[in-house]
């Protein structure tokens, strides 16, 4: 039965070559801790996307809740805080996934860097995961202000008085991220939207490149 | 399209000309790796699995983490209140580093763009500046030891930020926010009382809490429903009733009764009032409003 089904779907799209080209492929010796306990510098990097889906999933599950205006951001934070079954522990999974997602990728980063493995013919990849890494500490900026409390905002308000210090683009790129002349409720708007629609987009488009280039070349050989 | 292997009966059949799906190339070939010594193997099932059992053991991790510490929250955002402003952890060093004489103040384009925009440009830009061939970390010198300079860097600034805050936070007497929200709330859940924090809706004062209609409206027994603060009860707040009922309106239903609420002018002039005082009570009710 599910034979049959797939086979239809196949011979309409030939879908086997799409996913044979993310299963099939071997791991080599050298990346497996099961061959070599110290190859486990190498499980960051997949750690780090298996972080990225958990956020994604608390996410989505927070913006249930979730209400992006001032007046009700912090009692919505609150109410699923303190109220909700089990909200404590989804917003804890995403707080805590916030911080360990850079660890993660600060580890992933420093691996690469120090096996070499940017260099030829690698470069590109690695320009993707800095943008990748980029991104992720911008939603970490965005994401620090949507629960509206007094931490969330003074931080802000110091973020933007530093991009504003930026010559010549800064006072735009304030006055961008601010939406206004004062931190308020097009702040919390705009960073909502960035935390929940453009940096995610991003991200999810820089993750597929990143992914297609490791298939592409292969790990990198062992030093 | 349909693979059925090498002896397959059926030849593979390929869309060509009107079907917008392109003939692949088959699949991507993936690297060798007979080149390197050793034992390989398959990435699925047989590694992937091994890898989710990492991904278990993290999984576990964060969740004990996400258990024992509750992620914190403090008081609603104000702009009057005073809070030492921090940042997430991992942009304490940058915060700590435009903090620096030489990075702040007239030098803050340095600090912004000059030494922050470099330092992030050279890791952007890492594999066009370390064009060698050379991987082991111990054979490049130069981009190893820059590495370890920034890292070194990275951990002395944040523990610096960091120390700063708590002596600031020590100075001025202050406790963490998220803290004081959680004393408060196990205080008031010890009376009862509720634990939100977050901003209510501005309570409206009573108008002439003096007039004389305030001790009518006790002995009227109103007050069994709509509570001696004027707040309600099994009936509803009467704050602010002025803004929706003038004095007709207030007078019809004390006579008639509206929804749940019984016909009361009889139950008042039985506990001793006047028609006369039933008619203040009632002016008094319309001139409460919420703005004066």
């Amino acid at each position: 039965m599910f034979k049959n089904v797939y086979n239809w779907i196949d011979e309409r799209l030939d879908i086997t070559p799409i996913w044979r080209d993310v299963a099939d492929h071997e791991v080599p010796e050298h990346v497996n801790p099961a061959h070599h306990f110290s190859a486990f510098v190498y499980c960051f990097g997949g750690l780090t996307f298996f972080i990225t889906v958990i956020q994604i999933l608390s996410g989505m599950f927070l913006t249930m809740y979730y209400v992006p205006d001032i007046i009700n951001a912090y009692a919505s934070v609150e109410y699923l805080q303190t109220k909700v079954a089990f909200g404590q522990i989804v917003r804890g999974m995403h707080h805590w996934g916030a911080s360990l997602v850079i660890v993660m990728m600060f580890l992933h980063t420093m691996r690469v860097f120090f096996t070499g493995s940017y260099k030829a013919p690698r470069e590109m990849n690695w320009v993707v995961g800095m943008l990748i890494f980029f991104v992720m500490l911008g939603l970490g900026l965005t994401g620090y202000l949507l629960p509206w409390d007094n931490k969330a905002y003074f931080a802000t308000k110091v973020t933007l008085e530093i991009a504003n210090s930026v010559p010549v683009m800064g006072p735009v790129l304030k006055e961008l991220m601010q939406g206004g002349t004062i931190v308020g409720a097009e702040t919390l708007t705009r960073f909502f939207a960035l935390h929940v629609f453009f940096l995610p987009a991003v991200l999810l488009i820089l993750l597929v490149g990143h992914f297609i280039m490791i298939r592409r070349q292969g790990i990198s050989g062992p030093l | 399209m349909a693979h059925k292997g090498k002896n397959g009966s059926e030849e593979k059949v390929v869309f060509v000309g009107d079907s917008r799906v392109k003939k692949g190339n088959g699949f991507i070939t993936p690297p060798d790796y007979t080149a390197y010594p050793g034992k390989s193997e398959a990435f699925i099932p047989n590694f992937l699995l091994k890898e989710w059992m990492v991904g278990v053991v993290v999984l576990v991790g964060i969740l004990v983490l996400t258990i024992s510490e509750p992620a914190p929250l403090g008081f609603p955002a104000d702009a009057g209140a005073t809070v030492i402003p921090i940042p997430d952890w991992y942009f304490l060093f940058l915060y700590q580093y435009l903090k620096l004489p030489y990075a702040s103040g007239d030098y803050i384009v340095l600090g912004t763009l000059g030494v922050t925009g470099v330092a992030f440009g050279a890791l952007l830009l890492a594999p066009f500046l370390d064009t060698g061939r050379e991987r082991r970390f111990y054979r490049r010198p130069i981009a190893s030891s820059l590495m370890f300079l920034s890292l070194v860097a990275i951990i002395y600034l944040t523990n610096t930020a960091w120390t700063e805050y708590q002596h600031e936070m020590a100075e001025t007497g202050q406790i963490p926010e998220d803290v004081q929200r959680e004393e408060k709330a196990a205080e008031n859940r010890a009376k009862g009382l509720p634990t939100t924090s977050a901003v209510q809706a501005k309570d409206i004062a009573i108008v002439d809490k003096d007039d004389p209609a305030m001790a009518l409206f006790k002995q009227a027994t109103c007050v069994t429903c709509h509570a001696v603060d004027l707040k309600g009860g099994a009936g509803p707040s009467l704050r602010g009733v002025g803004d929706t009922h003038d004095k007709e309106a207030i007078l019809t239903i004390i006579k008639e009764g509206q929804g749940q609420m019984p016909p009361m002018y009889e139950t008042a002039m039985g506990a001793g009032l006047t028609e006369q005082d039933i008619d203040s009570l009632a002016g008094w009710l319309a001139k409460q409003k919420s703005e004066q």
